[in-house]
């Protein structure tokens, strides 16, 4: 059983077709690249399979259930999204890291944010920094930290590496790259079509709200 | 003061030619609010003449049914009005009136067991309507605040969704916000009770004879209650209206800000 089944799946926002009848399957333990133009509607993509906004028609099955069927905060849970433009709320730092244990009442866990802080290159003193005061890159590790504090069966990361350079890049490639190894399902948008090669089992290419091809690698 | 209370008509005649002074002002300065300016002040007289009779006409009834239907009465206009500010929140209206309605019976009862005020028309009447007038610009201003930041805040609520809060979570800190906003015009007025404005009420006391340290109580028991119920008519409004903006899948939805809701 595919671990998510896309079947027909449209999106029509105001009278505007954002995505047509869109179809693929992901198996559970793919690495799955997401390409294509500007305003092709990946991100809409990816908000579908979070559950975010639901399809105007089609469905979306996962682990054979239709998504609507599941209680949506168990399912947000279940399948994590990290945005294109990472956003930290409240004052500091900390708060933003403090929301997804409040969630699940649950303490918070220090240690294990000094697991991920010191996987993505993140100084442990940040945890009180000011979210005023961080680079684009910074917020970018930090919201994707807030992701992974616990870890989601399915990863859906929106151009997460957009303001990072070269060497932070390659870290959370790295990071990405060996959750998947443990087994954790990951869909990445990304600009770079190298890079997508590297990592990803399967690269789909979106263009105009319709998918134009899906390309098997290994 | 000579410890009259009413003002005889030739003098209400005389003053009414103040009213001439905001009209040669808009004719002279060409502001073409001549026309609004005499409608307005027609209305002011008709509505209140006609208030002056039906109230004279129920404090004499002192029926307690009566009162509860007026008040019933005035609620419901609070929160027709209200309600224009929040359009597009599903069941305004009931949320309106049931948060006027809440804030207002608790606020009364209060009152009325502690013996400040007696449930009498010319008691009752006035004091509500200093208390419904009040939950209802509060109530707007909620509004107002919440369809403004849902929109604005879509990012932050989006976040909290995705990482797998609730929508009450999610909300909470535009819930406060707009709890907050709603009070604190109802704040301020009373931080600036007797520095910057003697209050309509005390004013009017004092004016039909009444003590100064006489007319304060009254005041001090009115800025009691004008807080106690806009803080819970916010409260109510805004932890019922919150839903509105997500649907069944917990999804936020777009409101789309009308025109008037300025
Ligand atoms: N909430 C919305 N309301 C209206 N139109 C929208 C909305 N969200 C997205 N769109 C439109 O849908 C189209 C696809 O948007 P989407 O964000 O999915 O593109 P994208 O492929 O992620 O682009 P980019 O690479 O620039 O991030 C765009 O034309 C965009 O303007
Ligand atoms: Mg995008």
């Amino acid at each position: 059983m595919p671990l998510l089944d896309l079947q027909n799946v449209s999106f029509v926002n105001d009278g505007k077709a954002i995505l047509r009848n869109v179809s693929f399957v992901v198996e559970a333990g793919d690495f799955i690249s997401i390409v294509g133009p500007s305003g092709s509607g990946k991100s809409t993509l990816l908000r579908l399979c979070s559950h975010l906004i639901s399809p105007t028609g089609g469905n979306i099955f996962y682990k054979g259930v239709n998504m609507n069927e599941y209680i949506p905060t168990d399912l947000r849970k279940s399948i994590a999204y990290c945005s294109q433009s990472p956003y930290l709320f409240g004052n500091n730092v900390k708060e933003n890291l403090d929301f997804p244990f409040s969630v699940r009442k649950m303490p918070f866990n220090e240690g294990r944010v000094k697991e991920l802080f010191s996987l993505f290159n993140i100084p442990f003193t940040f945890l009180t920094a000011d979210v005023q005061n961080l680079s684009g890159g910074e917020k970018q590790r930090i919201s994707l930290v807030r992701t992974l504090l616990f870890l989601p069966e399915v990863l859906l990361l929106d151009e997460i590496t957009s303001a990072l350079d070269a060497e932070n890049t390659r870290m959370v490639e790295n990071a990405v790259s060996s959750l998947n190894n443990e087994g954790i399902t990951v869909l990445w948008i990304t600009h770079d079509p190298e890079k997508s090669q590297k990592y990803a089992n399967k690269i789909i290419t979106v263009e105009a709200g319709k998918i134009n091809s899906l390309e098997v690698l290994k | 003061m000579n410890g009259s209370i009413a003002i005889d008509n030739t003098s209400l005649l005389i003053a009414s030619s103040l009213v001439l002074v905001s009209l040669y002002l808009s004719y002279s300065q060409k502001l073409g609010i001549e026309k609004e300016t005499l409608v307005s002040v027609a209305r002011a007289i008709i509505q209140l003449v006609i208030v002056g009779y039906i109230l004279e006409y129920i404090f004499g009834l002192e029926s307690s049914l009566f009162t509860t239907l007026l008040l019933l009465f005035m609620a419901f206009n609070a929160a027709y009005n209200a309600s224009k500010r929040g359009k597009g929140i599903q069941k305004i209206l009931t949320i309106s009136f049931g948060a006027i309605a809440t804030g207002t019976v608790l606020t009364l009862s209060v009152l009325v067991f502690s013996g400040t005020i007696a449930y009498e028309p010319y008691q009752i009447i006035p004091v509500s309507g200093m208390i419904i007038s009040n939950s209802m610009v509060a109530l707007g201003v909620c509004y107002k605040q919440m369809l403004s930041d849902f929109k604005s805040k879509r990012e932050e609520v989006e976040t909290k969704l995705s990482l797998g809060a609730d929508i009450l979570p999610s909300s909470i800190g535009i819930i406060r916000d707009a709890i907050r906003t709603g009070m604190i015009p109802t704040i301020d007025s009373a931080r600036t009770l007797g520095i910057v404005s003697l209050p309509g009420m005390m004013t009017g006391l004092i004016l039909a004879g009444i003590s100064p340290i006489e007319a304060i109580k009254y005041q001090i028991m009115v800025t009691f209650m004008l807080l106690s119920t806009t803080s819970i008519s916010s409260y109510v409004a805004c932890y019922l209206s919150y839903r509105s903006f997500f649907n069944t899948r917990k999804q936020l939805v777009s409101i789309k800000l009308k025109q008037d809701n300025i």
